[in-house]
């Protein structure tokens, strides 16, 4: 990532995310963030979709236990509030185990049907346990410290958490586990007989996933001040894969392009009219008839011959990711 | 070294494997021949792993490895390349074998440490050994059959088996190419001190290559045993040889 070619321009995009806050309005703000929360959510679902293979339906409900953890920690305890900010996460890793667990034991739309199925089960306990979630209430009103009390600095640590993050994905994506995760999308069959555990490696896989995801609630938490069940339904996973799509799920930052092209597209043509996912669809139905790969794939495709000549140590395909 | 005995697999009411019985020796070459059907690759997918036996044993080095799931028979000293090529087809020639070199190595689950630094030595060995260095950096998918099936083997090598089992290594290769993967296959018998499981449909390779050879036919094993009793053995002769 800090290689010489690429530091630069990161380095200016970062700056310009960094000061964009003093001289927009509010509201764009508010929407850049709302990006950032959804692109690590989009990214850490591509973890398991594009890379590992798997179909992580319900990627959602690791999102909403993030969040619901965080917020019950926030409420309901007089815990500090990074211990609720830390479990988040911790908890939404332990559901991601316990999921796949099972899951892994299955393949393709199976794997797809029971993860559907036992992330609605818990869907349905948040939505049905009043006392202890607020149902279809919710959770709202959640007070942050007054480190994060503006919106300016919710931004700046939404911003902060999702570069860490980006970082840590990155070097486990390249990684030894990487490689052989991304080896066993492409032939677990093969992988078995070179001695790799398939189960367990794709099981660590959605560990690790469900780990961001779940940071990525606490972000939404800190962003939003409230919680609701539909973070959970399987209709906004939904919208989470196809936001990996749309970008491209066999790049690294593929999830990031779908994800500020569905919200922006949510927020400015959903002002006009209610059914903006009308042309979502369209967009959808183009992008899966002449970009397969998605967006940023179709970009990298372009760059390719360039970027080959760059590369160097034995990666040419998604060197940029 | 391998023991492979009274070997039982059905599918359905099909009997792919009906009695098998193979034996291979430490440093040996064996070849198991027999007509299409006759149960070569289910009884090599028996050995690694990828089936269960219905009945029989498979014993490794004195041990039972009939029921490990193929992970495992792999980390026993086992590996095989594939007849139909079954590569990592969207990574690099030297991705490919470096899969198999961290997992050997037991790096795979390493998970903050760049695997492009990792085991580049022990990768591009096996790649110069098998004549595929000078295409490390090629994306395995695009590259030609016979150097597929040549990287398949290269896979197969970066656990450093003790036991390499080939499924037809030269199906589909042209005749220069099937020379030099014969000429391979000698070599890491050799170099190596390997012990190497074939099949092959080619008979002047099987003749050439091996010291030992089992013959299949309906899922059984109709003898095994050296070159010459091979060739004089009046049953194989009817059912196989006398064919060609």
């Amino acid at each position: 990532m800090i290689h010489s070619k690429w530091f630069w321009p990161t380095a200016s995009i970062f700056i310009l995310l960094l000061i964009l806050p003093l001289f927009v309005p509010r509201f764009y703000v508010y929407i850049l963030a709302l990006i950032y929360v959804t692109s690590l959510l989009a990214m850490s679902l591509n973890m398991v979709v594009g890379h590992g293979g798997m179909f992580q339906f319900h990627h959602g409900v690791f999102y909403g236990v993030g969040a619901y953890t965080a917020a019950l920690m926030l409420t309901k305890t007089s815990m500090p509030m990074w211990i609720g900010f830390i479990a988040g996460p911790i908890v939404a890793a332990l559901i991601g185990l316990i999921i796949g667990w099972f899951c892994v034991r299955l393949t393709r739309l199976y794997f797809a049907m029971l993860q559907i199925s036992l992330g609605s089960l818990i869907w349905a306990i948040v939505y049905r346990w009043y006392s202890f979630t607020g149902g279809d209430d919710g959770i709202h009103g959640i007070r942050m410290p007054s480190l994060l009390s503006s919106l300016n600095s919710s931004y700046y640590f939404i911003l902060i958490i999702l570069v860490l993050c980006l970082i840590t994905m990155y070097m486990i994506l390249k990684s030894p586990f990487g490689n052989a995760l991304q080896a066993i999308r492409d032939n677990p069959q093969r992988c078995e007989a070179v001695g790799i555990n398939v189960r367990r490696y794709q099981l660590l896989g959605i560990v690790i996933a469900t780990f961001f995801a779940g940071a990525a609630g606490v972000l939404f938490v800190v962003l939003e001040r409230s919680v609701f069940a539909d973070l959970l339904f399987w209709v906004f996973s939904l919208e989470i894969f196809i936001m990996c799509l749309l970008g491209g799920w066999f790049t690294f930052l593929g999830p990031i392009l779908g994800t500020a092209i569905i919200l922006t597209l949510r927020t400015f043509v959903g002002r006009y009219t209610e059914y903006w996912t009308l042309i979502l669809g369209i967009i959808l139905i183009l992008v899966i008839f002449f970009l397969p790969e998605g967006v940023m794939g179709y970009f990298q495709e372009i760059f390719k011959p360039r970027m080959k000549g760059m590369v160097q140590g034995g990666k040419t395909i998604d060197a940029a990711g | 070294m391998l023991q492979v005995e009274a070997v039982v697999k059905s599918f359905d009411d099909f009997m792919a494997v009906n009695g098998a019985n193979l034996r291979v020796g430490k440093g040996e070459i064996v070849a198991v021949i027999g007509p299409n059907g006759a149960g070569k690759t289910t009884l090599f997918n028996l050995i690694t792993g990828q089936f269960k036996p219905d009945r029989g044993k498979i014993i490794f080095k004195e041990e039972d490895i009939t029921q490990l799931p193929p992970y495992q028979i792999c980390k026993k000293g086992i590996t095989r390349s594939f007849q139909i090529v079954n590569i990592f087809p969207r990574l690099t020639v030297f991705g490919n074998v470096q899969v198999a070199v961290l997992s050997h190595q037991g790096r795979s689950s390493n998970l903050f440490r760049p695997a492009q630094s990792l085991a580049v030595k022990e990768t591009k060995d096996i790649l110069e050994i098998v004549g595929l260095l000078d295409k490390e950096k090629n994306i395995a998918g695009s590259l030609s059959h016979g150097d597929q099936k040549i990287l398949e083997i290269a896979i197969a090598l970066g656990n450093e088996p003790e036991l390499l089992i080939l499924d037809e290594p030269t199906a589909g290769m042209s005749p220069e190419e099937t020379q030099a993967t014969i000429e391979l296959i000698k070599r890491l018998a050799q170099m190596r001190g390997l012990t190497i499981l074939f099949c092959e449909h080619d008979m002047d390779i099987v003749f050439s290559i091996a010291q030992s050879i089992m013959v299949m036919r309906h899922g059984q094993t109709i003898i095994q045993g050296g070159l010459e009793e091979v060739r004089s053995n009046k049953e194989v002769q009817e059912a196989y040889l006398g064919g060609e």
